[in-house]
């Protein structure tokens, strides 16, 4: 019976101000049940204002086997941050 | 189950793999790579390759703990009914309550293994997969509930704090939701202890009882003695296991013994002494025969726990089915009025 349940993923937001933060996951019959367990399980002592749930099948995910293709060329562009330019002493305010 | 987010590792391997002595050659990469994030300290996540004896000793040890959350509920859930006072009935439902949340946050942590909850439910249910031998022991008092609350829930955050530090992402971050909760748990049962420490003599012995039934049963929580204990030495260079079992045993004497000098409550360890030289107390041998015996299933409880577990399964079976069925109904419905162009 369980695995007729889809999984779903489990986002809080911890206050107004800050982003929704993945907590963990949980298996419902449908999008109301799924809202009703977070709650129930993942809010239990005021760790959220807002809740999101995401049927963990609609979520893409990029492929570890990538990792170095997708992020290495971030890593060699070190003039990207501003620590590449060193300013002198009496220069202020930049 | 969770095919997005775990078995793409798997699935998504470059297709040179399949052919012959590249696919060796793959592995001892993924296996470097892998030995080098453990060493370094860097967190394994789903999608990460993983050595299969890693994953597996991972998926026995997360259920074999979530079991152990969902089985825990029961021998405090037959004290709901009979809480002293409306106080103590909602704090130990609430503390019921977290049980079971415990277990599912472990559950999903296992799932991202490649495991179904399925498949873990029916071990459970079938004996197949063990939970902690404390939860075979009865429930006789109120005290019980005091004493669970401060020995069992103490000897579980000792366990499980170091397990907050682990080298898999999802247990660790599991881990860390658990103890946060936990500490609520031990000083309900701590204050039961105090309170009925002070009361009448009949509640002070009644205290006492439960501290002697309960103090052996809570060291054996951590497992064989170290020269016993078969799997340590790999979970340890796996990080999955940061202390050993007699090291931590040891952290949990320490720590309660005060506590109970601090209740007025006796020991029942006769060689129990502080030890100078060591820093530490001595204690008396454990009887380790009782241990593994309670484990092969000839514990007081284990029957009654396993049958309580399976009629609450068959039991809730009819509403699981209305509940898939009235899903599936909604989104057949939604489907047909999408179709037709209508608002859902």
């Amino acid at each position: 019976m369980l695995n007729e349940w889809p999984l779903w993923e489990v986002f809080i937001r911890s206050q107004t101000g800050l982003a929704h933060r993945h907590v963990g996951s949980l298996h419902a019959p449908d999008a109301e049940m799924a809202m009703n367990n977070a709650r129930d399980v993942y809010t239990r002592r005021n760790e959220g204002v807002s809740i999101w749930v995401v049927r963990s099948a609609d979520i893409v995910a990029s492929c570890p086997f990538e990792k170095d293709s997708l992020f290495e060329p971030a890593d060699n562009k070190v003039y990207r941050h501003p620590t590449f330019y060193p300013m002198p002493e009496g220069v202020k305010h930049i | 189950m969770r095919a997005p987010l775990s078995q793409s590792a798997t699935r998504e391997l470059p297709p040179t793999v399949g052919d012959g002595g590249k696919m060796a050659e793959v592995e001892t990469r993924f296996q470097a790579d892998f030995d080098a994030s453990i060493s370094a300290s860097i967190k394994i996540e789903p999608t990460d390759w993983m050595p299969e004896g890693y994953r597996k000793t991972l998926i026995r040890q997360m259920s074999q703990h979530a079991h152990s959350e969902i089985v825990g509920q029961l021998p405090e859930a037959n004290w709901i009914t009979r809480a002293p006072s409306l106080k103590r009935k909602a704090i130990l439902l609430a503390k019921v309550q977290d049980e079971a949340g415990h277990g599912l946050y472990l559950y999903s942590a296992a799932e991202t293994l490649g495991t179904s909850r399925e498949e873990m439910v029916a071990d459970l249910l079938s004996g197949k997969a063990k939970y902690s031998s404390i939860f075979n022991y009865p429930t006789l008092t109120w005290a019980d509930v005091g004493t669970i609350g401060w020995l069992v829930d103490g000897a579980a955050i000792i366990n499980q704090i170091p397990l907050c530090r682990c080298s898999y992402g999802p247990y660790a971050r599991a881990m860390m939701r658990i103890c946060k909760e936990e500490s609520f748990h031990q000083r309900q049962g701590f204050e039961i202890m105090m309170r009925l420490s002070n009361g009448t003599a009949k509640q002070k012995a009644m205290a006492q009882d439960a501290l002697s039934r309960w103090w052996w049963p809570s060291l054996m929580m951590f497992g064989p003695p170290d020269v016993e204990s078969a799997n340590s030495a790999q979970s340890m260079k796996w990080g999955i296991k940061l202390f050993s079992n007699d090291e931590l045993r040891q952290k949990f004497i320490d720590q309660t013994v005060p506590q109970a000098d601090y209740l007025g409550l006796g020991i029942p360890d006769p060689e129990l002494h502080w030890n100078n030289e060591r820093g530490h107390y001595d204690f008396g041998p454990i009887d380790w025969d009782e241990f593994y015996n309670v484990i092969r299933g000839n514990g007081p409880c284990n029957h009654e726990r396993l049958r309580v577990r399976r009629k609450a399964d068959e039991d809730g079976a009819w509403f699981r089915e209305a509940l898939a069925a009235h899903a599936q109904k909604c989104a057949s419905r939604d489907g047909l009025a999408a179709a037709q162009g209508a608002p859902c």
